[in-house]
């Protein structure tokens, strides 16, 4: 595991990024996995094939390669869009109720930001986007819902993400989008990956139905 | 041309030697929670290593032969019987169409493995037919097997009956030593605390599955509640608010906030699988050198494993 720094800006997450594309190239085939996150590289290697020296090693010249300057890149911008309303998301009313703010401020806020694609985990296609302006973030609920619809758009704290298959979950849910998020059957399988920048769009009933968007 | 599953017991999963290099889209490893009988199971055989098996767990799987192969059961003490016949586990043995073969329930360890000659033919999901039904990918439409489930192989008469010599056989019992390296949040668990996880025993709760095992015993305070959510790897152990850590294992989220004290040794995290609730559990602090020792030597035993016709002794 390779710890980067302690907090969650943008510009620890590129050089989690750089690390992560130079170790890639570093160790090669010894190389089993990768999984970036906010602050932190874990690096899973074959043991059979390598050992915990030579990685380290070999991990320690690609830190000293990055502290000498490697260009941060920028990830793609994607939009991806959100049709926000109560019957999408269960709490929009509350979250503005709890900030002293309408629900067409939540909604303002929610979707002018640029998120960060920081880390993806927890499910398939299940990606971590920061940051929610702080006037709207919200703690987890007390108790995860046993069913959160496929598509909803929820946040956590400062955190943001789109439920990409239906499942358990406690963040506060604002909206839906229609765009699948992780699809098996297609190419690419997600339309985001890590270090990607995300806009979300505020769409109609009538788009999010034309779009495909399935109300609860 | 194929095997079908009568009765699928309490979890039967296909499984091939699991899911790597997609944690980048959230994908886990899923595989076999017990690599190696998995392994010696495909080596009597005689087929590559990643074909496709059935994991059973606990027991009570039941199957029809709808071909002429052979099959092999190795892993937990689940009593086989082929036509209401008991036969011994590691060992190859030959099915015709319309064999019954059953699996009982084990007395000893968690998980088998069946497998047949050549493996089942499931088509692969991002490199695997290994099945995590968290995620609903992999075996068939993602799920554990069902009554009236077709798993097509192929058929085949070359197969030798080969069997491991019991002296071979790895034994399971309910009680393990868990080798585990340090590491991650350690420095926010006080020595006390550290002393108190390596020290005690704990046992495996009614909560332990392919996504973890989670142990009940003395609780360990950590002085942090929560981490920014960082990578898990396998055999990672999370220490929640209540204190008592959970065994991340082969199912396992890829990314979470828990803090942990350490990682298991694979090898070990794999008997601890074998455990069943009530099981028992003792941390033992190791380095990363015997930790690659232990993964070396036990590589070169299974390359080694004695494999040898079983003695025909006259048909009963």
């Amino acid at each position: 595991m390779l710890y980067l720094g302690e907090d969650s800006t943008p510009e620890l997450a590129s050089r989690v990024q750089a690390t992560a594309t130079a170790v890639r190239v570093a160790l090669g085939a010894d190389l089993v996995d990768l999984v970036p996150s906010y602050a932190s590289l874990l690096v899973i290697y074959d043991p059979l094939r390598t050992d915990h020296m030579s990685v380290i090693k070999r991990l320690h010249g690609v830190l000293e390669a990055a502290e000498r300057g490697v260009s941060t890149p920028g990830g793609r911008e994607v939009i991806l869009p959100v049709y926000y309303s109560p019957e999408t998301g269960a709490d929009l009313e509350r979250l503005a109720e709890q900030s002293g703010l309408s629900v067409a401020e939540v909604i303002a806020l929610h979707s002018d930001t640029e998120y960060r694609v920081y880390a993806i985990g927890f499910a398939p296609g299940f990606a971590y986007l920061g940051h929610v302006d702080p006037r709207i973030a919200a703690p987890r609920l007390a108790t995860p819902r046993q069913k959160v619809p496929r598509g909803s758009v929820a946040i956590a704290d400062r955190q943001t993400a789109v439920y990409p298959a239906e499942s358990p979950g406690g963040w506060n849910l604002v909206g839906n989008c229609p765009q699948r998020l992780f699809d098996p059957q297609a190419n690419p399988t997600m339309p985001v990956a890590v270090g990607d920048r995300v806009r979300f769009e505020a769409i109609s009933r009538e788009r999010f139905l034309a779009l495909g968007g399935e109300l609860p | 041309m194929s095997l079908v599953v009568r009765q699928p017991g309490l979890l039967s999963l296909i499984q091939d030697r699991g899911r790597f290099g997609q944690h980048a889209i959230g994908l886990t490893n899923g595989g076999p929670l017990d690599p190696e009988a998995f392994d010696i199971c495909q080596q009597l055989l005689g087929n590559r290593p990643d074909c496709t098996a059935i994991e059973t767990s606990f027991g009570g799987l039941e199957l029809e032969a709808r071909v002429d192969t052979f099959i092999c059961v190795t892993g937990a003490s689940m009593p086989l019987a082929i036509n209401g016949r008991e036969k011994p586990l590691w060992t190859v043995h030959s099915v015709l169409a319309g064999d019954q073969i059953s699996l009982g329930y084990a007395a000893e360890g968690c998980r088998s493995y069946l497998g047949v000659a050549d493996g089942f033919v499931i088509t692969p999901q991002f490199g695997s037919a290994a099945t995590v039904v968290r995620e609903k990918i992999g075996g068939i439409n993602g799920n554990k097997l069902a009554p009236g489930d077709v798993l097509p192989c192929d058929a085949t008469s070359l197969r030798r009956e080969l069997h491991l010599h019991p002296d071979y056989q790895p034994r399971y019992h309910n009680r393990v030593t868990v080798g585990v390296i340090p590491g991650y949040q350690q420095s926010h668990f006080s020595r006390l605390q550290q002393r108190r996880f390596f020290s005690h025993a704990y046992s495996v709760s009614q909560r332990c599955d392919r996504m973890g095992y989670r142990l009940e015993g003395p609780a360990i305070e950590c002085d942090i509640n929560g981490i920014l959510s960082e990578g898990i790897c396998f055999g990672a152990i999370q220490i929640p608010a209540d204190g008592q850590p959970i065994v991340l294992l082969n199912d396992r989220q890829t990314i979470g906030g828990y803090p942990k004290i350490g990682a298991a040794l694979s090898l070990d995290a794999a008997r601890l699988a074998q455990l069943q609730p009530g099981g028992v559990v003792n941390f033992t602090a190791i380095t990363p050198h015997r930790a690659h020792n232990a993964l070396h030597l036990a590589q070169a035993r299974l390359q080694r494993l004695p494999l040898q016709p079983l003695a025909r002794k006259s048909r009963q």
